[in-house]
């Protein structure tokens, strides 16, 4: 073991509704806890220096960047991952739902991550125009869709009227 | 199973039926997979340039918790082939690569040493823990400089590190120029670039109880893989099953055969343990192969009117340290034979030089040669309406390759074909959806107001889906030109398409599903798709050169077709009639003009597997497999147009619109069709503006090491791209498409140069490199201004 009893930390999280604790050492960062530990592989690992935005998930309300999180500091949250949105195969969320009908993925790589900064764009601005969204979604990196397909998602759900958490 | 009504899906804009997994978080990507007993490799990377490698020291890296192996380049001589290229243009020269650099290393980045350990973070830790002496070398950065006397020598059968000479051309250039009013000459530059798949590389290798190894691997071309690690390892193929999960992108860079995709297949074998590689971006900057990397020297010889006589085209290649897999190709055949772009231009005279430098190797990316190859033809022309002060439309249209004219032979070269097109077609539909005259008032207008407005216009073709395998051959590309495809009816109706090419974000599920569904004239929800998985799918050469709707969608076709074929053998048993009599509509085996009972899809799948009333010498079953080789390739084509202001104060670009119109054939998603367009336009709007793989041009340290210092667009930063269809069937494949996944990537960049220099026309300036990035055009008003108050 290169790690000794002090470096490890149990931290305790809800994810998608469901309590979850493990032991986790102090380097460990939460996207890491999320795919490794926890199983949820939606939330992506596309980059090193927090630029690409495809980790994103939600953390007690707020759209965050969990590789910029270390395990510890989440411990006692409250988190949604792109697992939660739909959970048990329901009904997708209006911003899947919107991201499919519009073709605003290609490769899905950063989709989950673009979802969850989408969902949060939205809940703050209901009505944004073209430029709001293109500036709100400045932590996402898309290399396939060149945007154009993920800004008429978002419109449409302005458009639709939809109301969702 | 439901019977089948006549809808057509071709040319519907249908949803993808593979989105469901990735909006919900259930895309199965190679880093997601894990497996009991898993260990970790990590590599150490050379930080130098160019060094010679003392001496290594891995025993604290031995020592380190959890490490199970730490090999060096000298511990696996002998044991792993050398990495050899795919492509070999004939005459090149081929320089040794090693899996592993043994004493001597050639680029920041190449693989010194590994270390195998039971976590990814032990890994790294212990690859810290390795001590290098290196004796560092000049370093050669720039083709130009690599190629001049005195230049650091990279490998010893590399004289003066050029690996490769080619050159191809038709008539007489000295006599065009010699009969041009006017011959003028331009450098340009296509930068170096990082491809910035999303996902980045990894790779999994799990050894079997039989002895074979199933290796998950995002490849872009899984039976070619498959082929490559077994030559290069010593494993024979059939005991290697590749299989490619989802990919989170590829545009190129996931299609060639790099280290660690040799090292964790013969680690596991050697350990008898699955072995996982993961791929950090930082390190994806220096392991995995950058794309572009050219300079062309252009002279152009035309007449006061406008009309291009000739060409004369000088490339220089940069390739980095090592020939990659299509290396010696690219700067090449890919781009120089496709120089004269849209324009009929005679007198072609056109020379390549593959460089080798001591940069991460230059390999495909989106399009390869083929937007450096237009780029020729687009500023040539350009080059020719500014200097001769003529409409940048009525230029082009003046030399446009015209519609009786196909199929054409450019320079009467021996090497290319464009099959088809419609330049004037694509022309009317863009001028009127940018709104060209109109735009052209207001830039004019605005102009005599200080506002620096300009309209940027790039039209282009190139061929897509190399073919025949037999012409393969004589380019030294040791692959063929084919796809396969198995279309197999299970006695229930229900449909599964086993094809070789591979999926990575091109939404095959649903658009192969619609060729084959409009053949079969069953419903979609009855069609499945499957891919990438090399012991299900027979045979396949997978995706790139735009080849997967051409090659690979005519491949489902053909089956499908043969599968409606001996269907009606069968109907027509069961109905006791002649086959000839038989027709097949919307599902039904009927006999016209008769009142016998129709027979369903469904029910003579049935008999095909049953097999009780099949005519004499017919084979039970329904199942078709096909190797189309085609006999030829299409030509896309398309005119894009751009409409920008920079703001001088600044020397920011603000693109307030952007137009393609591409003719890519019979389109059969359009919604697919404009996603590919929008996607490969803004990576070449990326080229245009804001990225550039940068070196420190002494030490060979690269300035670009991470997302932080490498300029991949947000959504901030670009237009909503309008994409628009002109359709000109292609007449060399069955369904009349032509591939369209490389043409953004290859009319952006010059559309987007066109555009600022229009806008910056009034400061007299006629040339900028790519990126044209704020700096850069700042500094050039202010040289204008500068050289304007002399």
């Amino acid at each position: 073991m290169i790690d000794t009893d002090e470096k490890h930390h149990v931290v305790t999280i809800n994810v998608n509704g469901v309590r979850h604790t493990a032991s986790v050492e102090a380097r460990k960062l939460l996207v890491h806890l999320l795919r490794d530990d926890f199983g949820l592989t939606g939330t992506h690992v596309g980059c090193d220096t927090s630029q690409c935005g495809a980790c994103t998930v939600d953390i007690d309300g707020q759209a965050v960047k969990s590789c910029t999180v270390l395990a510890v500091m989440a411990d006692g949250s409250s988190i949604t991952t792109i697992e939660g949105l739909a959970p048990g195969g329901g009904a997708l969320h209006p911003v899947q739902a919107a991201f499919h009908e519009h073709h605003a993925l290609q490769c899905g790589f950063c989709t989950p991550g673009m979802i969850m900064a989408v969902r949060q764009l939205h809940a703050q601005n209901p009505d944004p125009t073209e430029s709001e969204i293109r500036h709100g979604l400045a932590g996402n990196i898309c290399r396939c869709t060149g945007y154009t397909n993920i800004i008429r998602a978002v419109q449409s759900l302005a458009s639709e009227g939809h109301r969702h958490d | 199973m439901t019977e089948a009504t006549a809808i057509k899906y071709v040319g519907q804009p249908l949803r993808r039926r593979e989105d469901f997994k990735f909006v919900t978080g259930k895309g199965r990507y190679t880093d997601d997979i894990k497996v009991p007993g898993m260990l970790h490799m990590a590599v150490l990377r050379s930080p130098h340039a160019h060094a010679v490698i003392r001496q290594i020291d891995l025993s604290a890296a031995h020592a380190a918790p959890g490490v199970r192996l730490a090999l060096s380049g000298a511990d696996l001589a002998g044991k792993i082939g050398s990495i050899v290229p795919n492509w070999i243009i004939p005459g090149t020269k081929v320089p040794d690569r090693p899996v592993v650099a043994i004493d001597r290393v050639r680029f920041l980045g190449e693989c010194v040493a590994l270390v195998v350990a039971e976590t990814q973070a032990m890994a790294h830790d212990a690859i810290g823990l390795v001590d290098v002496e290196y004796e560092t070398l000049p370093a050669v950065i720039d083709a130009e400089a690599a190629i001049r006397d005195g230049a650091p020598q990279l490998h010893d059968n590399v004289p003066n590190n050029i690996t490769t000479i080619y050159k191809i051309g038709g008539g007489d250039y000295g006599k065009a120029a010699r009969e041009a009013d006017q011959v003028i000459a331009l450098r340009v530059a296509n930068n170096r670039l990082i491809p910035t798949c999303m996902e980045t590389r990894s790779i999994l290798a799990e050894p079997n109880v039989d002895g074979s190894l199933t290796i998950y691997l995002q490849s872009q071309v899984p039976h070619m893989h498959r082929r490559w690690i077994a030559d290069t390892v010593g494993i024979p193929e059939h005991q290697l099953r590749i299989v490619a999960p989802d990919i989170g992108g590829g545009f190129g860079a996931k299609m060639h055969l790099y280290p660690e995709e040799l090292l964790c297949p013969y680690l596991a074998r050697r350990l008898d343990v699955p072995i996982k590689w993961w791929e950090s971006r930082s390190e994806s900057h220096q392991s995995t192969n950058h794309g572009r990397a050219h300079t062309e020297t252009i002279e152009i010889a035309f007449r006061n009117d406008g009309k291009i006589l000739g060409l004369k085209v000088e490339t220089l290649g940069n390739v980095g340290a090592y020939l990659s897999n299509m290396a010696s190709g690219g700067p090449t055949v890919n781009t120089i034979n496709f120089g004269t772009g849209a324009y009929k231009i005679e007198h072609y005279e056109a020379r390549s030089r593959v460089i080798v430098t001591n940069t991460v190797p230059v390999d495909a990316y989106r399009g390869y040669g083929r937007p450096e190859g237009g780029y020729i033809a687009e500023r040539a022309i350009d080059a020719v309406a500014r200097h001769l002060n003529l409409d940048q439309v009525e230029v082009r249209q003046r030399n446009f390759i015209q519609r009786a004219d196909f199929p054409y032979k450019p320079y009467n070269g021996p090497a290319v074909i464009y099959d088809s097109g419609d330049y004037e077609g694509c022309l009317a539909k863009a001028m009127e959806a940018f709104n060209y005259a109109a735009r052209s008032r207001e830039r004019d207008q605005l102009r005599a107001k200080g506002r620096y407005r300009g309209i940027g216009v790039a039209a282009y073709t190139h061929m897509c889906g190399m073919a025949p395998s037999r012409r393969l051959a004589l380019l030294g590309f040791n692959r063929g030109g084919w796809e396969s495809a198995r279309v197999s009816v299970d006695s229930g109706g229900r449909v599964t398409i086993f094809s070789g090419s591979m999926s990575q974000g091109h939404g095959h599920l649903t658009s192969l599903a619609q060729v084959a569904a409009d053949v079969l004239q069953v419903p979609i929800g009855d069609i499945d798709v499957v891919q990438g998985d090399t012991r299900q799918v027979q045979a396949g050469h997978g995706t790139f050169n735009s080849r997967s709707m051409a090659v690979g969608g005519s491949s489902v076709h053909v089956s499908s077709s043969r599968v409606i074929a001996k269907a009606k053998k069968i109907a027509a048993s069961m109905l006791e009639v002649d086959e000839g009599d038989v027709s097949y509509r919307a599902g039904q085996f009927t006999v016209p003009g008769t009142d016998i009972a129709p027979l369903g899809f469904t029910t003579v799948a049935r008999m095909a597997y049953v097999g009780h009333q099949l005519p004499d010498g017919l084979e039970p079953g329904l199942d078709e497999t096909v190797f189309y080789d085609p006999k030829g390739m299409g030509a896309p084509s398309g005119i894009h147009m751009a409409y920008v202001d920079v703001d001088p104060e600044t020397g920011i670009v603000d693109i307030l619109d952007y137009v393609a119109v591409d003719d890519a054939g019979t389109i059969i998603n359009p919604l697919l069709a404009a996603g590919q367009i929008h996607g490969g336009v803004v990576q070449g709007i990326a080229q245009a503006l804001y990225e550039e793989v940068s070196y420190d041009p002494d030490t060979g340290q690269l300035m670009t090491g991470s997302l932080l210092d490498y300029a991949v667009p947000r959504a901030e930063h670009v237009p909503s791209i309008r994409s628009l269809f002109q359709q000109t069937p292609s007449p060399t494949n069955p369904i009349g498409v032509k591939g369209i996944g490389e043409s953004g990537s290859i009319a952006a960049p010059p559309c987007m140069v066109h555009a600022v220099l229009d806008a910056l026309s009034p400061f007299g300036i006629k040339h900028l490199d790519m990126p044209m990035t704020p700096p850069r055009i700042w500094s050039a008003i202010q040289n204008a201004h500068a050289g304007a108050g002399r």
